[in-house]
């Protein structure tokens, strides 16, 4: 990627559509309404505005970065193909009967999510490969091809392949595609022996289903993008964002579509992993907050902590195990129901509820005056001082706190007998305090101390939150990146071309076997490298080798990395010492006496980032001059505090704010509490510290 | 210096403390071996105040241990005496009475100290792989037969763990590695939830918990009240009858509504069984407790207050008050059915709101592999256990149909069976709902599913069947139809038992049907669309549809035409 290059960054969001074109060290970013009929034409707008505003023409552009959530759409709202799924014998009903068991224990009328597929659009075939890879029964043409005489009767446009144990035999799955080809050449077709290569069926098959569900959709439009961009005198080449966080040529993404998945947030997370990077950051808490989730991510050393396996539209209430499992390399990130929109009420134990309910942007929440009548987020944050009524989203909405005050009395606190501003103060700590649950829950997962750890936080309503959320987890420093409204789609011009390659061979240390090991990783390292050539024909490619290993008996692998002459000459003591060093940082000790076994290998190849240039920290300098003072809520003192009211555009390089302040911006506004004090820095970031802290 | 807190205050931390139990649980399913913890989800976590009141538990996957958990802390207390409660101590047992039903649940209890005085406990259990004795399984005589029984004792003494205690352990247990690894899961566990506590108390400048305990119970009790006030005030009886081992138990039960609490007494059920399936009480409680506060007050956070009011009483030595030295390893399988009884008995004073009776227990059985000795082994035949949890249908409920292969009352998943035959050399030839198996009715039963076992080339196989429903199919409701029932069978017709060790030669597979839930209401008012979206799915085959709903020729013909052109249904 050179520098002197003019690159379009471009996020498909579920209301906006964010454009940013990067001109040297200069950004240029609009937003526009999503045109879901044809998504291509809300880009082609955006792009034309940015080049406006940057003063080049679209033939100038060399390189596109497009991030979209159409592939997460279609999979929630179920929009894909006429898909079928062709399974093992025995095995139709693996993706219906999910895990067995009810995600929601208290619910006698919980329904479980149906499957992506109906029972009648799924067939089998004879058929089996054991758990060593071995083929125990035949599979012959003629049974495959009554399959597919009943798969043409119907119709059907796209075809997903899963069957059992093929993730270490992929034969069986070839053939049948090859005998659907021969048949149906102009068919879609998914294996998931090449889309998710990993033991566990129920999460395999529903990731290849969904490969197929939407691979003649996302075809199908990446076809007519890439059209109309030519039409529109652009030459530079089209790159996706993948839930990984990095970027892959066109083509891999209309084969592999489920790659493209969550790759908005994934954006959102490599965004903060630069800024990590220019401020040296080596331990970062990404958190992503807007109308109607908040997203976290841990990101260490600069890098953002990845994940094989995720959930997709979720149906209750964003709970773990009510939507569908994709079996993918993914930026591994927790998402709540938490955003300005999220509703507040009043639960049986007189306990103040938020969400996962949202008010959307219409009628949106009472403050907005069109008719919402519950008390949102955004109404809390009104009443307590945090918006300014006459200056919100940049003037374009008036806020009506009277509504405000009206939603909160009648909702929360004519119940509880609070006044309007006790039941702000109590919306507003209950969806703070579920936010930073969260952000515990996932740090103790990971063996994390947050109190170490450095916050970015970005998205619209991110900079209301984020200072309190840090007094909640103790972290001392806050950053808040310029830009931070459009920040996926500037992580899209930051992330790396990147393909992780990862298949399921078992082996226990005991019965180490070198040789496979071997040749495994270097077919594994051929595969990734082969998908980042594709994009890249000339930079250097590096490539990180994991195991997923666990002591034998443990259902939970944990990721170990490798360095190249671990991965080239394997042996097992320094498997094992590696693995133990990994599990004794997570959980405290290791186990004396068990056997180890690995699950899972990976290889992930990219192109080393763009060198960073790192912000020379500015001392403190003078005070930043305030436009006026507003009565702003404390949570620590429990009452309203002057607070004075910063221009973040007229804040110069090294000036401060001592909380407590207000510092606004046309997008959204960032509270700084009482304990904390603001310093912009050169790059635009504004870093907020605790008084007292070390930093 | 405790200072007054406002209300929101205590929301906070009424929220941060059930956050607190569930990082203590998610923390135990991360390391433990076990696989009913790991993949299963068979265990607990909560947090008590001082007097051994619980103050929030984390949701897992199996009620069993919702009230077992909340008494268990006071018996901690009294046998260790409060005197003797020092910092850095753990304590254990596995004591079926008074921990949570069975020898293989261990349980471990941490003292919490803040500023050098007692703030509270923690307490977390696991359903562990072994305990020594005859192994996981009905066939013991008494509780002495089934294991290694550790009472209510100190396993860490201020920081120190009693290497006696861990030796004798050891020297008694099949995976002794396996085994104290998951008692240091425990202990790590209690430990976190313990240091997370300590920052929740200075945050808030706390010394004790006292405050923010009253705010928790108070709510807890005046929610759970409101929600009995508005039932009526009267009582029914209620009962099932299931399989049993060796002859049919029934459950007889009387549920009583009265205006600040609701009585269920298990008087005229049958007495202990000879075979460990007996259950305590304290494991009959939650599963009655259950059952109702799930019908009732769902949401209400389980405390010691919002248990409270769910009283349960059984006369001594009926199977579901068993006492010492009574066998109860797989006292699962009565628990889970303690649901349907009280409903059988709570429709009669709520009707519309519970659900038909369902497959009840577990669907799990456990197969022993080993090379064959009928004729010569291949050298890399081996031997191995390799344990599997299922599930039938549910029950109809007054609005929905039944859960397809899904367990109730029980919250357990089943297993990947790309991940079982990597446990041993076993082969799972069918996994699949069972059509025709869910009961007719205007809501239909859950569908169960059939299960084929066999093994790989040159072994040969017990299986430990715990199934139920064989003889006692699931009853249907307010005139809807029964479920399937339980078959099992070997491939070649040789008849088999719904429970119990049995032989599989070489070459041959166990062929399972498993039960579907029973039906709700009667099926003549089922919609016709949804009669004929079951057949175009094949939940239900042509005849049924014509049998059991009367779907006509034509809609029939209609479906199967749908179904070939792959519309949408």
């Amino acid at each position: 990627m050179t520098s002197s290059m003019i690159r379009l960054g471009v996020d498909i969001g579920g209301t906006f559509t964010d454009v940013v074109l990067e001109k040297g060290d200069a950004l240029f970013s609009t937003k526009v309404l999503t045109t879901y009929a044809a998504p291509e034409d809300a880009i082609i707008d955006g792009m034309h505005r940015v080049c406006t505003k940057a003063g080049v023409s679209p033939s100038q552009i060399g390189q596109i970065i497009h991030g979209t959530t159409l592939a997460t759409n279609a999979l929630i709202e179920r929009r894909g193909a006429k898909t079928a799924l062709i399974t093992t014998e025995g095995f139709r009903d693996v993706i219906e009967m999910r895990t067995e068991s009810r995600f929601e224990q208290y619910d006698l009328n919980l329904n479980l999510p149906e499957p992506l597929l109906p029972r009648h659009m799924r067939f089998t075939v004879p058929g089996r490969v054991d758990a060593k890879g071995k083929i125990l029964v035949r599979l012959d043409r003629a049974d495959i091809e009554a399959v597919v005489d009943r798969i043409a009767e119907a119709g059907f446009d796209s075809v997903a392949i899963g069957l059992i144990h093929s993730y270490l035999n992929p034969a069986h799955e070839r053939l049948v595609r090859e005998v659907l080809l021969e048949r149906l050449p102009d068919i879609f077709v998914s294996i998931s022996s090449e889309v998710s290569p990993q033991m566990r069926e129920y999460e395999r098959f529903n990731t290849v289903v969904a490969n197929a569900y939407i691979k003649p959709l996302m075809a199908s439009y990446l076809g007519r993008l890439e059209a109309r961009l030519k039409a529109e005198g652009t030459d530079g080449r089209i790159f996706l964002m993948h839930s990984g966080g990095g970027i892959i040529s066109i083509q891999n993404a209309a084969d592999f579509p489920v790659r493209l998945v969550e790759s908005g947030p994934a954006g959102g997370a490599v965004f903060a992993a630069h800024i990590a990077a220019r401020y040296g950051l080596d331990k970062v808490l990404s958190f992503d907050m807007g109308g109607t989730t908040a997203k976290i991510c841990l990101i260490k050393n600069q890098t953002p902590k990845t994940a094989r396996v995720f959930e997709v539209a979720r149906t209750y209430r964003f709970k773990k195990g009510s939507g569908m499992p994709i079996s993918i390399p993914v930026i591994d990130m927790v998402e709540i129901g938490a955003g300005g929109g999220s509703l507040a009420h009043v639960d049986a134990m007189r306990q103040i509820r938020v969400g996962p309910e949202s008010a959307g942007s219409e009628p949106g929440p009472a403050c907005y005056g069109r008719g919402g009548e519950r008390p949102g987020v955004t109404d809390a944050d009104l009443v307590l001082g945090k918006l300014d009524p006459d200056n919100f989203a940049g003037g374009s909405i008036k806020l009506h706190p009277d509504q405000s005050k009206k939603a909160l009395a009648v909702h929360i606190g004519d119940k509880l007998a609070m006044d309007p501003q006790e039941a702000a103060f109590g919306v507003a700590e209950v969806v703070d305090e579920n936010m930073a649950n969260a952000a515990r829950v996932h740090a103790v997962e990971n063996g994390e101390d947050l109190s170490e750890y450095t916050m970015i936080a970005f998205g619209g309503a991110a900079p209301l939150h984020a200072g309190r959320l840090c007094e909640k987890l103790g972290v001392d420093r806050l950053l808040v990146p310029p830009g931070a409204g459009v920040g996926s789609a500037i992580g899209f011009l930051r992330a790396p071309f990147s393909f992780e390659a990862n298949r399921s061979v078992y082996m226990q240390l005991s019965d180490f076997d070198p040789d496979v090991i071997t040749a495994l990783l270097a077919e594994l390292k051929a595969e990734a490298e082969g998908f980042v050539r594709s994009c890249d024909a000339e930079s250097p490619i590096l490539s990180e080798y994991k195991a997923y290993m666990r002591y034998s008996g443990q259902g939970w692998e944990i990721p170990v990395a490798l360095n190249e002459a671990q991965a080239t000459a394997p042996d097992a003591a320094t498997f094992a010492a590696r693995f133990e060093e990994d599990y004794a940082k997570l959980f405290g000790r290791p186990v004396v006496g068990m056997d180890i076994e690995i699950t899972v290998w990976s290889v992930n190849a990219n192109t080393p980032s763009e060198t960073v240039r790192r912000v020379a920290r500015v001392p403190m300098g003078g005070e930043a001059a305030h436009v006026g003072t507003r009565q702003v809520f404390d949570p620590v003192r429990g009452s309203y505090l002057g607070a004075q009211v910063i221009d973040r555009d007229a804040m110069q390089d090294g000036q401060h704010a001592q909380g407590p302040a207000a510092i606004t911006e046309a997008e959204t506004t960032i509270i700084i509490p009482a304990s904390r004090t603001a310093l912009r820095q050169p790059d635009g970031c504004i870093d907020i510290t605790a008084k007292g802290a070390a930093s | 210096m405790s200072q007054q807190h406002s209300t929101v205050a205590y929301q906070v931390m009424w929220n941060r403390l059930i956050s607190v139990v569930e990082e203590q649980a998610q923390a135990l399913v991360r390391t433990a071996f076990s696989t009913s913890v790991r993949e299963a989800g068979d265990l607990s976590a909560g947090v008590y105040d001082t007097q051994g009141q619980m103050l929030a538990q984390a949701v897992t996957g199996t009620p069993g241990h919702v009230n077992a958990m909340a008494d268990a802390v006071a018996h901690f207390i009294r046998r260790i005496g409060r005197q003797n409660i020092l910092e850095g101590d753990i304590y254990i047992t596995n004591d079926p009475w008074e921990g949570t039903g069975h020898l293989h649940d261990i349980t471990m209890v941490t003292p919490s100290f803040h500023k050098g005085v007692l703030v509270g406990f923690f307490a977390c259990t696991a359903h562990i792989v072994d305990i020594g004795g005859r192994g996981f399984g009905a066939d013991a005589q008494s509780v002495y037969e089934e294991g290694l029984y550790i009472p209510i004792m100190k396993f860490a003494v201020q920081g120190e763990v009693d290497e006696t205690l861990t030796r004798i352990i050891r020297g008694n247990v099949r995976e002794p590695d396996q085994l104290i690894g998951d008692i240091y899961a425990l202990a790590t566990c209690n430990e976190i939830g313990h240091r997370r506590l300590v920052d929740m108390m200075e945050e808030f400048a706390l010394d004790h918990l006292d405050d923010v305990a009253n705010f928790i119970l108070e709510n807890s009790r005046r929610a759970t009240l409101e929600r009995i006030a508005a039932l009526p005030r009267s009582s029914a009886d209620g009962s099932m009858t299931m399989d049993g081992f060796d002859a049919p138990i029934t459950l007889k039960v009387s549920v009583r509504i009265e205006a600040d609490r609701i009585v269920t007494d298990f008087t005229g059920t049958s007495g202990v069984d000879k075979k460990g399936i007996n259950c305590p009480l304290v494991y009959t409680k939650a599963y009655a407790c259950y059952a109702l506060k799930v019908a009732i007050a769902a949401e209400i956070p389980n405390n010691a207050a919002s248990l409270a009011p769910f009283e349960v009483t059984a006369p001594e030595n009926t199977i579901v008050n068993a006492l010492h030295p009574a066998p109860v390893a797989l006292r699962h399988i009565v628990g889970h059915f303690v649901p349907d009884a009280v409903y059988d008995a709570f429709d009669k004073l709520v009707p519309g709101l519970v659900p038909a009776e369902g497959a009840g227990c577990l669907c799990n059985f456990q197969v022993s592999l080993r090379p064959r000795t009928d004729a010569a082994a291949p050298a890399d035949a081996r031997r191995s256990e390799v344990l599997t949890f299922n599930s039938g249908g549910s029950g109809a409920r007054p609005m929905y149909d039944g859960l397809n292969a899904t367990a109730f009352p029980s919250g357990v998943m089943t297993m990947p069976i790309e991940a079982t035959e990597h446990a041993g050399p076993v082969i799972i030839w069918r996994k699949e709902l069972r059509p025709d198996s869910g009961g007719a009715g205007k809501t239909r039963g859950g569908l169960g599913q059939y299960m084929e076992v066999g093994a790989q080339e040159g072994h040969e196989f017990d299986i430990q069947a715990m199934f139920d429903r064989v003889d006692h199919p699931a009853r249907g409701r307010r005139g809807g139809r029964g479920g399937a029932p339980t078959t099992i069978i070997r491939d070649d017709g040789d008849a088999m038992r719904g429970k119990g060790k049995q032989f599989v030669p070489h070459g041959r597979r166990v062929v399972m049907a498993f039960p579907g839930g029973a039906g709700y209401g009667d099926a003549a008012e089922r919609p016709k669309a949804q009669v004929m979206r079951d057949l175009a799915l094949g939940y239900i085959s042509a005849e049924t549809a014509a049998l059991d709903y009367g779907l006509g020729a034509e809609d029939i013909a209609a479906v199967e035409a749908a179904v070939r052109n792959g519309e949408p249904v």
